[in-house]
């Protein structure tokens, strides 16, 4: 990779860490409401695997979606203001912290119920299949997905009809308060795509590097071989579940290990230990982003409510 | 008598009657380490083991299937939905299964089964997460639906869920569970399908139910000072409808308006506008209002969402309007 991607990737993860650290003290001064969930920790799944897509492939998640809606390319500014449902967000305000998309970013949503996304992310390859292109369609979905029947039926159907789907799995030990051991017949998630007679392989989630040669090597597969493949990642969510988690169900010695594996502490030493780029460049790239985020809360904040004749806009496309 | 929450009053319907009887479970996402999403099972882990407290997989249909065979060899199982908006992913074993199996096999099978779930909107959760679809359930023979609007009927209602022998979908609020009330001393039980007055009054007839009935007895008050007396008519359980109440009131007051937080097309207020005017259209002296939600599914931004559900105000005026 060239040296300006690999600051880019390292310009993403900060991104994704300062607009979710601003969003969640705008969370607790009561500007953003309803449900968030901070992806801090995980940045070096999204910002890895959207890395090795081409601009063509889609992208389609759960509401743990803040990161892949800026690593698609989603402004900021639009993150910004749709976390403060305002009408320059760019679901208008309307979605929320869950329910971010942008079709011109091949991002497809930010999807609230469990596993809910997974038929349609294999109804997308139906689509570029009848339409004879070799796209591929990314779908990510958490542990706790794989225990819903949504997620069987789609991967049977994509492995049986020959979808080009790339099935991310981000084991993130828990969904809620319920850890993989607890809630799933196999802890080895990647097991459930052998069932299938999926192709599959799993990935380090805290090292950026590492999920994108695995991504990469996948989307190859997808593409070449018009097959579903099927990616396990294994991370670990920093903060609770959502915000306001009482987070009874696991130790803080256990999280704090974690955090001393932190995506962008790790993708910061390996910049540093390749000389890729001195701290001074990489402290240049964290002023910038707060420089960046500083301006996206502002645009939120000073842009308008959405208007109350929208609550009918939408609708219906007819 | 105690003034406690609407969550005490459920969280001491399920212990009374785990405590009761031993074939009383709780199965659902969250319901035991968690302690419930809504705190409402917190401590019942501790209490009473993983055995009668299960947390399972995120696996609607698992989670309501699953309860459903459990009542079916004898057991009571109250299974929790996280959020109604969720029964979605379960539908089939709601609506094919727990309505049907009974009458399917001529009466063979029992099925003692409790699903609790809460619905309703106003938390900015956007249009899957904030539903109040209480109708469309209460559309299936075979099931029948109980959402209680104060402590006191929760209390009630619940434990009399919990020993009736026919699946009961139990539909609390998001937005209720600080809700405040007495409720009796001791042990009691409420009746399922009766309407209760909750309020009395001689110069319209409110029937509302669930939350709903907090924001029409606000609305009341505001009539009140007004000069306007309204009687409200709590239902309680939609199905079976107690249309008694309803009826002797609307005799009394000849005026009506409906309350509900659901949509207002093929909705609850449908239903009870129908059934006064088939049983009483000789009382009628203006047509009925229905005051509800507005079609559209529910936006993230607060002030959207506060715009289409329905307020206080709302009822204020509709009530106003059937009596002009
Ligand atoms: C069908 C359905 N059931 C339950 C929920 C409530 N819920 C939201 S997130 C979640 C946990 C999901 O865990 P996982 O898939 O591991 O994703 P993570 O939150 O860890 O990213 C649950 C139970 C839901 N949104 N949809
Ligand atoms: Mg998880």
């Amino acid at each position: 990779m060239k040296k300006e991607q690999l600051l880019d990737l390292y310009y993403q993860m900060v991104l994704i860490r300062r607009v979710e650290e601003r969003g969640a003290e705008l969370y607790q001064a009561g500007k953003i409401g309803g449900f968030m969930h901070l992806y801090i920790g995980q940045e070096a799944v999204s910002t890895g695997l959207i890395a090795a897509r081409e601009p063509r492939d889609r992208v389609i998640t759960a509401y743990r979606d803040h990161g892949v809606a800026l690593n698609c390319g989603i402004p900021a500014n639009e993150v910004m203001a749709e976390l403060l449902g305002k009408a320059t967000g760019m679901s208008k305000g309307k979605g929320g912290s869950m329910h971010m998309a942008s079709v011109e970013k091949n991002m497809w949503g930010g999807h609230a119920i469990v596993g809910g996304h997974l038929p349609v992310a294999a109804g997308f390859a139906i689509g570029d299949q009848y339409a004879k292109n070799d796209n591929v369609t990314i779908c990510m979905f958490g542990d706790g997905a794989t225990n819903i029947g949504y997620f069987h039926e789609a991967l049977n159907l994509s492995k049986t009809w020959g979808l080009r789907v790339l099935w991310v799995c981000e084991n993130n030990v828990y969904g809620m308060g319920t850890s993989v051991e607890r809630a799933s017949a196999v802890t080895d998630i990647r097991q459930k795509a052998e069932g299938y007679g999926m192709k599959n392989a799993d990935a380090n989630g805290m090292d950026v590097m590492a999920v994108y040669e695995a991504a990469q090597e996948a989307l190859a597969y997808v593409r070449k071989e018009g097959q579903p493949y099927f990616l396990e990642v294994d991370t670990y969510r920093f903060r609770g579940h959502s915000m306001g988690d009482p987070e009874r169900y696991r130790k803080q010695d256990e999280v704090k290990k974690w955090q001393e594996n932190d995506p962008i502490g790790i993708f910061r030493k390996y910049l540093l230990d390749k000389k890729t780029a001195s701290a001074k460049a990489l402290d240049e790239i964290e002023d910038n982003v707060e420089e960046e985020v500083n301006k996206a809360v502002e645009f939120a904040e000073t842009s308008p409510e959405p208007a109350l004749e929208d609550l009918y806009a939408d609708i219906y496309a007819d | 008598m105690a003034k406690i929450t609407m969550r005490e009053a459920i969280s001491q319907a399920l212990m009374e009657e785990m405590d009761r009887d031993p074939a009383v479970f709780i199965m659902g996402e969250e319901v035991g380490v968690w302690g419930g999403t809504y705190a409402v099972t917190k401590g019942f882990y501790d209490k009473y083991g993983p055995d009668r407290i299960k947390d399972t997989p995120i696996a609607e249909n698992a989670i309501i299937g699953g309860a459903i065979g459990a009542a079916m060899v004898g057991q009571r199982p109250i299974a929790e939905l996280m959020t109604i908006n969720f029964a979605f992913s379960a539908m089939d074993y709601i609506v094919n299964q727990a309505a049907k199996l009974r009458y399917m096999f001529g009466g063979q099978f029992t099925l003692p089964l409790v699903i609790r779930a809460v619905g309703g909107g106003g938390r900015q959760l956007g249009a899957t997460h904030s539903q109040t679809p209480d109708a469309i359930f209460a559309h299936f023979p075979g099931l029948k639906v109980v959402s209680p609007g104060t402590p006191e009927d929760a209390k009630g209602l619940l434990k009399s869920a919990i020993r009736s022998n026919d699946p009961i979908l139990f539909i609390e609020h998001a937005t209720m569970y600080q809700v405040r009330g007495e409720v009796p001393d001791g042990e009691y039980t409420i009746p399922i399908g009766k309407s209760k007055i909750q309020r009395e009054g001689g110069d319209l007839t409110i029937v509302t139910y669930c939350k709903g009935l907090e924001l029409s007895m606000k609305a009341a008050e505001q009539l009140s000072k007004e000069g306007i007396e309204a009687e409200i008519v709590d239902l309680r359980t939609l199905r079976p409808l107690d249309m008694e109440p309803v009826l002797e009131s609307f005799k009394k007051t000849n005026r009506a308006i409906v309350v509900e937080e659901g949509w207002k097309s093929y909705g609850v207020g449908s239903e009870i506008v129908s059934r006064i005017y088939e049983e009483a259209f000789d009382y009628v002296d203006a047509p009925i209002i229905r005051v509800a939600q507005k079609e559209v599914p529910l936006p993230y931004n607060r002030t959207l969402e506060q715009a289409a559900l329905p307020q206080v105000a709302d009822i204020v005026a509709a009530a106003k309007e059937v009596l002009r």
